[in-house]
């Protein structure tokens, strides 16, 4: 199951959606809102998305997990709009047969998302400024870092 | 030909708008998007080199052709997660 959503995640439903007789392990990961970033104190953060493309990467993320791993079931969901400290931004959970490749899978996910799927978030710092989060990208001056 | 991009996220910010209508001759690619978009934006042209550029749903290189029907968005690097 994949989905995007402006409404808390039922981070329980999730993980019982992929438990199964056929699995040993059920891994689940969890994103949730910081509030230090490299010492600037963040009060929530504004994620959006480019909803159609963010679908079809995280199906095509999930279905090279399936190739890669022996996945019984996964399910994948990224929340949106504005998010207080605390708050679970995303949700992966995925089960196997075995341990060590549900967290292997689970780690796979998690990490491609973050690479790939086309989901911004903005920082509200508690200085009353905000900031896009564009990994590469010196936010200060919007210049391009060199590398 | 007219070639309508959207914007997402600083890219759109900065631009003011989240969707712009590029004029483009053909036959035109996504590198043409790109110098296009620097032109017309000016505030986007520091980023121009690390914006990605999406045709549907898939990531595009700069030589891909565009047409006008296209689905073209672009945006800075993602940070989902």
């Amino acid at each position: 199951m994949i989905r995007l959503t402006h409404e808390p995640i039922d981070t329980h439903q999730l993980t019982e959606s992929v438990r199964d007789h056929a699995a040993g392990a059920v891994v689940l990961f969890l994103g949730t809102v910081r509030e230090l970033t490299e010492g600037r104190r963040t009060l929530a953060l504004d994620y959006e998305a480019y909803p159609e493309m963010a679908m079809a990467k995280l199906t095509e993320i999930a279905e090279t997990a399936c190739e890669k791993w022996p996945i019984t079931a996964y399910g994948i969901i990224h929340r949106l709009g504005h998010l207080d400290l605390g708050d679970v931004s995303v949700a992966v959970a995925v089960s196997c047969p075995h341990r060590v490749e549900a967290f292997e899978a689970g780690r796979f996910l998690i990490d491609t998302l973050k690479e790939i799927v086309p989901i911004w978030k903005k920082e509200n710092f508690d200085d009353g400024t905000t900031e896009w989060v564009h990994p590469g990208l010196d936010a200060s001056t919007d210049t391009p870092v060199s590398n | 030909m007219k070639l309508a991009v959207q914007l997402y996220a600083r890219a759109r910010d900065l631009a003011g708008l989240d969707k712009i209508e590029l004029e483009l001759t053909e036959p035109a690619c996504v590198g043409d998007v790109r110098t296009a978009l620097a032109d017309r934006i000016p505030e986007l042209a520091p980023l121009t080199r690390r914006l990605l550029i999406a045709v549907g749903t898939d990531y595009a290189d700069d030589s891909l052709t565009v047409a006008a029907d296209d689905t073209v968005v672009c945006f800075p690097p993602v940070s989902g997660g």
